[in-house]
């Protein structure tokens, strides 16, 4: 086979090891009392313990964290597909002054440093009232998400025909009627790869998510920080938060895994 | 295809435009008022000019010796993230099966480490490395190397290394993965009929082919790269000393630690610059490069 490049097996293998191990690690570590981690080293739990677990689904300032961070995240998704849309079909279809402007001006902002909007974000959202809640993370994370749900989509636009535009219009097919009709069920994994992308920038951000909350909305990424206390760090809790952390994002991942594959080679991501 | 000229087309634009000018226009323009201004407290604003960022680009100040600094040390690694990451992901992209039950089980594991929040991804380095409970740590204290990632800044560039090359390898490898999915069956036919060495399905099909993610990959690694702030800043907190202060830690530091916040934002105005100056020219000189390879018959 032409394909193959000597060794492939031993080389995707360790690879895969590599990534694997610090999530063992973090695994590993949540099950094990504060004591059996800090005195030997064990590569398995001695004495296996759900109590750090228990912490974190009975004190509500734990579990609070983390609907507190799907709110915004599922919030952003939903923005910003839905206004990306519209958006990347006119980019892929019609040419309008500006247009091309316009686009590197949307992509320019996917390059903005968080650092650099935290402390204007924060006072944006005071001024207007959303500072502690969901509403504000997600439309700051809009910043960075849109540009790249436009980018994912225009692709995906592109590579289906006009003519199959321009057959709905002649038979009668409104606007509205074709984008939700025709046009979103042809580009469906495009769509699926663009929420993909939204959902995991969304998830994994927290320097503004951390700058635009204090109590109300505070993620779970902040709250991980409270581990260390006058006692010295609850490394088992912070473990078993790393590890529900990490949860939501797996799940998604072994949903979408055929439309990734796929999606990945129709678009242009 | 041809695009037919329509000005309604701002219509459908205009939802996009409206949400991102409002998330960042006012906020840049927040920054640009700043960056001109001085404070003394009170929120009485007095007029700076360009004295902000005459003192920025001095490397002799104070200010200005941070800022390149901390510059030199977020290109260097941004050169290093690169110089890894890319030839890695290559490299595993290659090695990816093609069909059976291997492929979705790759994936989900290479795609597990891009999504998990960053923050905790320092968090499993920030233990992970650690001489005491970390297995990585552990180990290699055990085998003799004097490894301790608070206290050696060597060892502390390379922790940031290795968990930035663990952190966002598969982001290169997936998009490297798609574009050799895109390539058909029959141009391996075709080179195995001429007879064509590895090395040459390699740099004659497959790199040209990828031509087009590598591209994405390499700009999305760079921009990221340059702007990290949380998985450092968990795992060193920017040390041991500055050893590891990258720009946005600086920036970070200055704008919501010190509240200098006319320093703080000619240094975000700059740093924006930085950014985009580079990724432009990046961009536009690999797609005229692909449009002389266009009109040279062949290319897509």
């Amino acid at each position: 086979m032409m394909y193959a490049i000597p060794g492939r097996h031993a080389i995707l293998a360790l690879f895969l090891i590599f990534l694997l191990l610090p999530i063992y690690w973090l695994v590993n570590m949540s099950f094990k009392t504060n004591v059996e981690i800090t005195s030997t080293m064990t590569l398995w739990p001695e004495r296996p313990t759900f109590d750090n677990y228990r912490v974190i689904f009975t004190d509500a300032s734990w579990y609070s964290g983390y609907i507190n961070s799907l709110k915004y995240v599922v919030i952003n998704t939903i923005l910003s597909i839905s206004v990306a849309l519209p958006a990347a079909y006119a980019f892929s279809r019609y040419r309008f002054m500006g247009d091309k402007h316009l686009f590197f001006w949307l992509l320019s902002n996917r390059m903005a440093p968080a650092a650099v909007f935290a402390l204007p974000f924060f006072n944006l959202y005071s001024a207007i009232g959303l500072f502690d809640t969901p509403w504000a993370v997600a439309l700051a994370h809009c910043l960075f998400n849109i540009p790249l749900a436009v980018w994912i989509l225009e692709g995906f636009i592109s590579s289906v025909p006009r003519e199959i535009d321009e057959t709905a219009f002649l038979d009668g097919y409104s606007f509205p009627r074709f984008f939700v009709k025709i046009l979103m069920p042809l580009i469906a994994s495009g769509i699926g790869v663009a929420a993909f992308f939204c959902f995991m920038f969304s998830w994994v951000e927290l320097l503004l998510a951390r700058t635009l909350t204090s109590v109300n909305a505070k993620p779970i990424a902040a709250t991980m920080t409270r581990t260390v206390s006058a006692a010295g760090m609850d490394w088992g809790v912070l473990a078993a938060a790393g590890t529900l952390t990490i949860l939501p994002g797996a799940i998604v991942i072994w949903y979408v895994r055929n439309y990734i594959a796929r999606g990945f080679a129709l678009g242009r991501v | 295809m041809e695009k037919i000229p329509n000005q309604k087309a701002w219509l459908l634009v205009l939802p996009v435009f409206a949400i991102v000018a409002f998330s960042a226009v006012i906020p840049l323009m927040t920054v640009v008022n700043y960056s001109v201004q001085d404070t003394f407290g009170n929120n009485k604003f007095f007029w700076n000019g360009v004295g902000w960022y005459q003192e920025l680009l001095d490397p002799s100040t104070e200010l200005g010796g941070r800022f390149f600094a901390s510059l030199w040390r977020n290109l260097a690694f941004s050169g290093a993230v690169l110089a890894i990451q890319i030839p890695l992901g290559i490299i595993v992209a290659l090695a990816m099966p093609r069909e059976g039950w291997g492929v979705a089980f790759s994936l989900v594991v290479l795609a597990l480490p891009l999504l998990i929040p960053w923050n905790v991804v320092g968090t499993i380095w920030q233990i992970f490395g650690r001489s005491d409970i970390g297995l990585m740590g552990w180990g290699l204290n055990r085998l003799g190397f004097d490894y301790n990632y608070v206290a050696n800044p060597i060892d502390a560039w390379l922790t940031i290394i290795i968990m930035d090359v663990w952190h966002w390898s598969s982001l290169v490898a997936l998009l490297c993965y798609a574009g050799l999915k895109s390539i058909p069956e029959a141009y391996y036919q075709a080179a195995s009929i001429d007879g064509a060495s590895r090395w040459a399905v390699f740099t004659a099909i497959q790199l040209p082919k990828m031509r087009h993610v590598l591209v994405i990959a390499i700009l999305l690694r760079f921009m990221d790269s340059f702007m990290i702030y949380t998985e450092p800043f968990v795992v060193t907190g920017g040390g041991p000393g500055n050893s590891t202060t990258f720009l946005s830690i600086e920036l970070v530091k200055l704008a919501l630690g010190q509240f200098d916040l006319g320093k703080a934002a000619a240094m975000s105005i700059v740093y924006m610059l930085i950014i985009i100056i580079v990724c432009w020219v990046f961009f536009t000189v690999m797609t005229n490069a692909g449009a002389d390879r266009k009109g040279a018959g062949g290319e897509r």
